[in-house]
């Protein structure tokens, strides 16, 4: 026996190992060579647990009880989910991992490229620091997309990403890259959804984003996972000077799901909001853990997180805003919100700052707490029936997150989106 | 319609109110004076129905229905309004939704259809001009940046468009000046009717002057001490509350 450093290998561990052992390594695109890297480096440190800090509230050690295999590609779905509003909307569709071309939409308009990742991509990796879920998401990579707009291409459609499971007791790797070019105005919505409402499978999807000077963009992300599945998502977002980027986490399915967000300021005087809900109930655990580094002077950012969790649920937050030495005139305020409905409902808030720079305005909060009674008191005593007052405090708890987007599509899209997930939908103004 | 029998209720172990007795019937307007801290508003909250106090003795009986084993909304639904000393803000929640959500909920509770939108939004405006709330306040999140005067019309307009059978209002002149005042009071005038009563609760007779009432009672330690009729609230502008405290004290 191999004298072994750390301790044994979980089950989920040990089916990790035999599963890249039989991995056909040329698929995808990716070199051998990188996944066998990406896999020692994941075999050394094993699943992130709760010693390590970044993991401590999410231990995915003794959350990920197994490992299923890698997906077969190849399968296509008996439905195709219809788009979340009536908007013009690009449809691309990444099944099981694998982009298929042949289910989205037929063509591109100029200025706007799909294909899938090459190597030289992955290899160039935009993610700011190693991590175990990265590592594993490199080594099994089955596909994904680049998407490349170029500089000055004002988008009327939306560039809509579904990601699809439909093979139960799977795991799918995608990895995909999104390059907007300066000036280039973009929405972008991601969905990630099961085929079957109750299947276990696991999502390990990663995205790097690069957004161009001055360039303009919108991405929304809708986690929709089904029931019993497990999703990780890893997304790095570099922003160019003058840009503007508002990225948008709406967290509801999966039984346990973690967005883990690495955001860089490359230019100077750009703006950022990173917005999200999740809305939590039987055993969830969700986690939103976010990392922005203001690496450059004169930039704004906006972190604002509201999460309504209710049975045994339990919701993450960890959000850490880095201002370098030089970043001068930064001003960044983060707010984390929780509404607890339940005793047993559960939530980690960890906002954190770190300042080098002496010339900063920044901020962060965080607050927890139930519905007000004196609110509920008042929508009572005319005549609204205590379930549906519930609903109306939580959509109005809610409302602050969605608005600020401060883009109409955006804002029309999240509402119903949300109404429909409390099962208010007659509360549309 | 509205049969208080010797009402007990607490709160955090204070006793507030202390067996109060009250008949109304309809058409009629009661006015209920009384120092502060005598229990004027608790006995508002514990008639809508508010879940904060205890009550210990005796029983609320509203059109035959005993009320305490219904919920506020169940209170609304049968006819009861309790127009808010101060109206709460709620940021998130859109004027014309509530307001909407509010009526037809009523509506659907006494086995009635929804009101169509469009006949829903004819009503609003019409009963809005009235009161002089303006268009720009209803697109507004409820009572959110509302001035005191606007509050207190905000909730006249929720009384005059749910047609409850009961209006107790508490202290609704508190905060208002004289032109806010004569709005208000037009708006509650318009509401009298033969088959709907109204408790007016306030400590200042002016109010008096515009909802001129049929009965006038004076709280004290959560007791009536005194009733009769409207120039009973004369005397008491007249001479303030002393004697009824040196009373109770005594």
């Amino acid at each position: 026996m191999n004298a072994e450093a750390r301790v044994k290998e979980t089950q989920a561990e040990a089916s990790l190992i035999e599963q890249f052992s039989k991995l056909a390594k040329d698929q995808g695109g990716l070199a051998a060579e990188t996944r066998e890297k990406a896999f020692a480096d994941f075999r050394s440190a094993g699943l992130p647990h709760r010693r390590v800090e970044e993991w401590h509230y999410t231990d995915l050690r003794a959350k990920m009880r197994e490992a299923y295999a890698p997906a077969e590609g190849g399968r296509t779905p008996e439905v195709l989910p219809a788009p979340v509003d009536d908007g013009p909307v690009l449809r691309l569709f990444i099944v099981d991992g694998q982009y298929r071309a042949d289910l989205g939409s037929s063509a591109m308009p100029e200025g706007v490229t799909v294909s899938s990742p090459r190597e030289v991509e992955v290899k160039d990796s935009l993610f700011p620091s190693k991590d175990a879920v990265i590592d594993l998401n490199t080594a099994f990579c089955q596909g994904g997309v680049v998407v490349t707009v170029a500089p000055g291409t004002e988008l009327t459609e939306a560039i809509e990403i579904v990601h699809l499971v439909t093979q139960p007791e799977t795991a799918s790797y995608s990895r995909n890259r999104i390059e907007i070019g300066a000036q280039a105005s973009v929405l972008v919505i991601e969905r990630f959804e099961g085929a079957a409402s109750d299947a276990a499978y696991q999502t390990n999807a990663a995205s790097e984003i690069s957004v161009g000077d001055k360039a303009r963009v919108n991405i929304i992300k809708l986690q929709d996972e089904a029931k019993a599945a497990q999703h990780l998502d890893s997304v790095s977002i570099k922003v160019g000077a003058e840009a503007d980027v508002h990225h948008f986490t709406l967290n509801a399915g999966g039984d346990l799901s973690r967005t883990q967000m690495f955001v860089e300021f490359l230019g100077e005087e750009a703006k950022l909001g990173c917005r999200g809900i999740s809305i939590l109930g039987s055993k969830q655990h969700s986690d939103v853990t976010l990392f922005v580094d203001h690496a450059v002077p004169n930039c704004e950012s906006r972190e604002l997180y509201k999460s309504v969790i209710d049975e045994k649920a339990r919701c993450v937050f960890q959000g850490k805003i880095v201002v370098r030495p030089d970043a001068q005139k930064t001003d960044g305020q983060m707010m984390v919100q929780s509404l607890l409905l339940s005793e047993e409902a559960e939530v980690n808030a960890k906002p954190e700052l770190e300042i080098f720079a002496d010339d900063v305005q920044c901020a962060h909060g965080s607050t927890t707490g139930d519905i007000d009674e004196d609110l509920l008191f008042y929508l009572r005593a005319r005549g609204i029936p205590e379930a549906d007052a519930r609903k109306m405090l939580i959509l109005a708890f809610l409302a602050e997150a969605v608005e600020e987007t401060e883009n109409d599509r955006v804002i029309a899209l999240l509402e119903s989106k949300v109404r429909a997930l409390l099962g208010a939908e007659e509360y549309a103004e | 319609m509205l049969e208080i029998k010797n009402l007990h209720a607490h709160v955090e172990g204070n006793d507030i109110l202390r067996g109060i007795d009250l008949t109304v019937k309809p058409g009629e307007i009661h006015a209920i004076m009384g120092p502060n801290g005598s229990g004027k508003s608790t006995l508002s909250y514990v008639l809508a129905g508010k879940e904060d106090y205890e009550i210990t003795e005796g029983s609320i009986t509203y059109n035959g229905k005993d009320m305490l084993d219904l919920g506020a909304d169940e209170r609304a639904a049968a006819g009861m309004f309790l127009a808010f000393q101060y109206p709460i803000e709620i940021p998130g929640v859109a004027t014309m939704t509530f307001l909407k959500t509010a009526l037809n909920a009523q509506r659907r509770a006494r086995g009635q259809e929804d009101l169509p939108t469009p006949e829903f939004m004819k009503l609003v405006k019409e009963k809005a001009k009235d009161l002089n709330v303006s268009p720009e306040m209803l697109r507004r999140p409820l009572n959110v940046g509302f001035s005191g005067g606007e509050k207190k019309r905000a909730e006249i307009l929720q009384m005059a468009l749910l047609e409850p059978s009961l209006c107790i209002l508490d202290e609704t002149d508190s905060g208002l000046d004289i032109d806010a005042l004569r709005i208000v009071s037009e708006g509650v005038n318009k509401l009298r009717d033969p088959n709907r009563a109204m408790i007016v609760i306030t400590h200042y007779q002016r109010l008096l002057n515009h909802i001129v009432p049929d009965h006038v009672h004076v709280l004290s330690r959560g007791k009536i001490v005194k009733s009769g009729g409207k120039e009973l609230a004369l005397e008491l502008e007249e001479n303030g509350y002393a004697d009824f405290i040196d009373e109770e004290a005594a």
